[in-house]
């Protein structure tokens, strides 16, 4: 397993890093220890530090769909190794259920958008992005003052008048590598410090663990597992030889690096990361075999104990926990409603943060970050989308200048997030409404996929409009979520058809236009959706219908793909036993008495490119071999919103 | 025939609520329903294949209108014409053999054979040729080709009432009670094709399913279940994907069968299908029927699940017993051979009723809720039926094996008989 990891690490920010970037710096990096690699990509393009093993089993709780891991740009580098001791709690008080929350985002039917007051309060004139842009630009200015931070000011101030010069690219990215390779030296010294920390506590973990046996690790194989400790403690020697020194001893971190994305088939990293999670999961019993990279858990067991959790004094904040609690619920889902209520979490805790003694805030705010985020990743694994966003949030803590006061430097915080909502998310959806009401026509048939907030609000305001137009809505097993579609569309008036996903082709015949949303749109094109969207843009492409992807320019993602079994989510296989509303289907019922059973609930497929005519985004309207163009010159953009 | 005809009522009713689940059961009840209709039927000394035929099609145009979707009724319909045809051919065929025969070695008998002044060496020949002439497309113009070319060969229901008549009188009647009985006993066989015809598709699995081999299907078909559980006895090992077929779940109980029987199988929804195929080694499915250009109307979604596996290089493998093989070609089977079931399947009774208020004039809603999919021969890699193996391109040849071609159309030739 091992040896499999490790090239791929070193592979991964090879490929990945073909643009504008200086060669990395390895003359620092002393004789590669023959038992350690690196699995941080970022890390390994930009501090020459060998990571020992034990670091990421124990680490590694949270990396599913982490894209600080695949960021080429190196910012998370020095944002995500973040070194605070966890020791303390997060000092917040502790108000159960924060009234901030807008009870609008937490909508109950899962989406974000309020579609009718969206709608109605759509701009009738043409809105300007730039201009929404140049008005943010005196905030971001309050940062001005540190040495490194002046000449990325420069440049972005060089890019917003010239975005997408290719001169400004080069230079901005030389500067911020420049910038890494000096604080890396440091920080690469104090890394390695808390790896040699961090392996010789949980050497002396797992043997107690071992012994205690966790009901999860009955599929763990004895072999593998009297294995374990044996190798944690070859790591901890040989990490603390590598350094010798030591600092006070330090509790329990709910942290994390960049690396690849968790794999669940590796038993040992699991083991580590099981024991670090603040949600009790245990395996599920009749996982399936091809998908044991990802994570197979027993269903609807946490939520009961989370909720019972939710009084006691715990190291995740109140409102970071309720947003977990809702998405372990299922209450919010949808890119966009999960993204926004995460956001807004995070901007609570960010208001209630107050930086310790000795510490940093740039380090320990970082830090807690990354332990919330975990504990979102324990409670539903992450969209790309809030990846892309957590990636935002972290590289403006990152780049907060030194000489803020505690409280300036919140409040830059919590407007940057607040900006990010109004702008990436919102203000993208009606730019996206806007295009691709011009693709609407009297008298079409247009077909759409599920529930996407996007599809949504372009219906009703094509409709608004007073466009003639059918909507077909398409609906599949096990969520049903073009039930609720179905449902505002038609108190708003709309003609519908509803069908199952398996007669789109039956009634594809009929359709002009397929609108679709999409969880993320991949830099080779790959629209990665909800399950099933693959399935209709297929079937259309087959009918030579135009297949429209709706999806915010946030969303998209330089990781490639292109199947849907490498990385993919697994929701509660019990939901496809049964069937809603359907009493007679009940033959699946005790399916996980039957050994040979399994069931398999995907969430999300990728859709080839060749099945997509075009991608609606908040850049205009671009074949999907424009994604990549896009994903470069955004990704350089957002860091400095 | 009071009671004949009662049977028949009954069972058009059965058809017509749609109470006959399935191609298998309704072309077995089809076949016995015949069966007893030929033998209720009182055969008159002259022209009893013409008055057997006759009978026969007028119950099948009955039954199928009853529930003209199921193509089965009418493809044993047309096996049992095809079956009284070639039991009466034989028949004369054999006569003639006979005659044949005993004119050429006595000539005395000269009463008998002045009782077929039809009935020369040519046309023997004829009778033989036709046996052994596939139909075609061509027998449909044959009517007017054999009048015009005044040649006496029974080449029709019509025709064959002067044999008939001529036969009679030498045979005083033994010959049509052979018929009937002839008739009856390849109707049996027939039936007795249909239950069994499972095994004869599932013998071949072995051939078809490798060790480790990854397959899936969607829905529940019988025939596939016993595919698989022939190649699963054959110390096969493999693993099944099942898709589970909405809107009737039926997947669901077609993978606790397999699951029953010692197979790894995994339950995906319909969406996920797309997803899977990539990791799929064959898809294996059953059809609601097979038509005579390769195409296959088949359980809904599975068009889908072809294109996913064309996209993909993945073997589409249709099971099909012979009675699922229509000699119809398909225009538009979308819609013409498609059937739309409840909307209570998808929404519940009343879900959006109160949306449905026509007077306030706010939206429309439809439910399509198809019951088939129409998937065309191109998508198909290969058929599997009782006889072997055969490409989509060749279904018209198969189906040539099964029907007479005077039969294709049911109803545009009412009882020409007499």
């Amino acid at each position: 397993m091992e040896a499999r990891r490790a090239p791929r690490a070193v592979i991964d920010p090879k490929v990945r890093r073909v643009g504008f970037f200086a060669p990395p710096d390895r003359s620092r990096s002393g004789p590669p220890d023959p038992i350690s690699f690196d699995i941080s990509p970022t890390a390994n393009s930009l501090s020459p530090v060998m990571i020992p093993p034990p670091r990421h089993s124990s680490e590694s709780l949270s990396l599913h769909a982490r894209p600080a891991a695949t960021s080429p740009s190196g910012e998370e580098s020095v944002t995500a190794g973040s070194y605070s001791s966890s020791s303390e709690f997060f000092p917040a008080p502790m108000s159960p259920a924060p009234s901030s929350y807008s009870s609008r985002t937490i909508a109950d039917d899962g989406d974000f958008f309020d579609s009718g007051k969206v709608a109605s309060s759509f701009p009738r004139g043409g809105f300007d992005l730039t201009a929404m842009k140049a008005s943010s630009v005196p905030a971001s200015e309050l940062t001005t003052g540190a040495v490194v931070n002046a000449d990325s000011l420069a440049i972005r101030e060089r890019e917003k008048a010239d975005k997408g010069g290719g001169s400004a690219v080069e230079v901005k990215d030389q500067a911020l590598n420049a910038k890494q390779k000096k604080e890396k030296t440091t920080k690469a010294e104090r890394r390695a410090l808390q790896e040699a920390q961090r392996a010789a506590k949980a050497a002396a973990k797992a043997e107690g663990n071992k012994a205690s046996g966790t009901l999860a690790s009955v599929n763990v194989k004895p072999a593998r597992a009297a294995k374990l400790p044996q190798k944690v403690d070859n790591a901890s020697v040989a990490a603390s030889e590598k350094k010798g020194g030591d600092r006070p001893q330090e509790k329990d971190r709910k942290k994390d690096v960049p690396q690849p994305r968790m794999q669940y088939d590796d038993k040992s990293r699991v083991d580590k990361a099981k024991r670090r999670a603040v949600v009790k999961q245990t395996e599920a019993k009749n996982r399936v075999e091809l998908f044991r990279h990802l994570p197979q858990y027993e269903h609807g067991s946490q939520l009961p104990d989370l909720e019972a959790k939710f009084f006691q004094l715990g190291p995740v904040h109140p409102a970071v926990y309720k947003v977990g609690l809702q998405y372990l619920s299922g209450d919010i889902s949808g890119g966009n409603a999960r993204c926004i209520a995460m956001l807004q979490a995070f901007q609570e805790a960010i208001k209630d943060y107050r930086v310790p003694t000795e510490k940093t805030l740039v380090r320990d705010l970082t830090a807690k970050l990354s332990s919330y985020v975990s504990f979102l990743i324990e409670c539903r694994p992450l969209s790309i989308s809030m990846g892309n966003a957590i990636r935002f949030l972290k590289s403006r803590i990152a780049k907060l200048p030194l000489t803020l006061s505690e409280s300036e430097s919140k409040t830059s915080l919590q407007s940057d997030v607040e900006r990010f909502i109004n702008e990436k998310i919102i203000l993208a959806n009606k730019v996206i409404v806007k295009h691709a009401i011009t693709k609407i026509r009297d008298g079409d048939v247009l077909l759409t996929y599920g529930s996407s907030s996007a599809v949504e609000m372009i219906l009703l305001h094509a409709h608004e409009l007073g466009k003639q137009f059918r909507v077909v809505v398409v609906d599949s097993r096990p969520r049903l979520r073009g039930k609720l579609l179905l449902r505002r569309l038609v108190e708003k008036g709309l003609r519908c058809t509803y069908t199952h996903i398996n007669a789109v082709s039956y009634i594809m015949n009929e359709v002009t236009r397929v609108f679709l949303g999409a969880s993320s749109v991949l830099s080779n094109g790959t629209v990665y959706s909800g399950v099933g969207t693959a399935c209709v843009a297929m079937v259309a492409h087959a009918f030579r219908v135009p297949v429209l992807v709706c999806c915010e320019a946030y969303k998209f993602h330089e990781r490639v793909q292109h199947d849907s079994i490498c990385s993919n989510e697994l929701g509660n296989p019990d939901i496809i036993s049964t069937v809603q509303s359907r009493e007679d289907v009940n033959h699946l019922e005790a399916w996980a008495n039957t050994e040979n059973l399994q069931l398999l609930n995907l969430i999300y497929d990728a859709t080839p490119s060749d099945y997509v005519s075009m991608i609606i985004t908040d850049y205009g309207m671009v074949p999907p071999t424009s994604v990549p163009v896009i994903v470069r010159e955004y990704s350089r953009e957002h860091v400095w919103i | 025939m009071p009671d004949v005809q009662g049977l028949v009522n009954e069972f058009v009713n059965l058809l017509k609520k749609r109470e006959i689940e399935g191609s298998q059961a309704t072309a077995k009840q089809t076949a016995e329903l015949l069966r007893s209709v030929i033998s209720h039927q009182r055969v008159p000394h002259a022209n009893q294949a013409t008055a057997l035929i006759n009978a026969v099609r007028a119950v099948g145009e009955q039954i199928i209108d009853a529930n003209p979707i199921e193509l089965a009724v009418g493809n044993i319909v047309r096996r049992v014409l095809y079956i009284i045809r070639e039991e009466h051919l034989s028949l004369v065929t054999d006569a003639m053999a006979g005659y044949g025969m005993s004119a050429a070695s006595d000539e005395e008998d000269d009463v008998e054979r002045d009782d077929y002044p039809a009935l020369s060496a040519a046309a023997v020949a004829a009778a033989a040729r036709r046996t052994l002439r596939p139909p075609s497309l061509h027998t449909l113009l044959e009517d007017v080709t054999d009048s015009a070319a005044l040649t006496p060969i029974p080449s029709s229901a019509g025709d064959s009432e002067g044999k008939s008549r001529s036969v009679e009188k030498g045979e005083k009647g033994t010959r049509g009670r052979k018929l009937k009985h002839d008739v009856i006993e390849a109707v049996n066989e027939l039936i007795q094709d249909i239950t069994s015809f499972h095994e004869q598709i599932a013998e071949q699995a072995v051939e078809h399913i490798h060790q480790n081999e990854v397959i899936l299907t969607l829905g529940s078909s019988k025939t596939v279940f016993e595919f698989l559980c022939a190649a699963k006895e054959k110390k096969r090992s493999f693993r099944v994907f099942v898709a589970e077929g909405a809107p009737r779940y039926q997947g669901h109980i077609l993978a606790k069968e397999l699951a029953a029987r010692g197979l790894q199988t995994t339950v995906i929804a319909d969406s996920a299908t797309f997803a899977m195929i990539s990791r799929v080694n064959m898809v294996i499915v059953g059809a609601h029927a097979v038509m005579a250009n390769g195409g296959v109307i088949a359980p809904i979604g599975l068009h889908m699940v072809a294109l996913a596996a064309h996209r993909h290089a993945v073997p589409f493998v249709v099971l099909a017993g012979s009675h699922k093989l229509c000699p119809l070609y398909p225009h538009n089977p979308q819609v013409l051979l498609n059937e739309l079931r409840s909307p209570s399947e998808l929404l519940d009774f009343g879900e959006f009723s109160d949306l449905m208020d026509s007077a306030t004039g706010v939206g429309s809603l439809h439910v399509v809720n198809p019951a088939f999919d129409y998937v065309p021969p191109n998508l198909v890699s290969l058929f599997i039926t009782d006889t072997g193996g055969h490409n989509p391109s060749y279904m018209y040849r198969l189906i040539a094996d099964y029907y007479s071609a005077d039969d294709l159309v049911m109803k545009q030739k009412p009882t020409t008989g007499n």
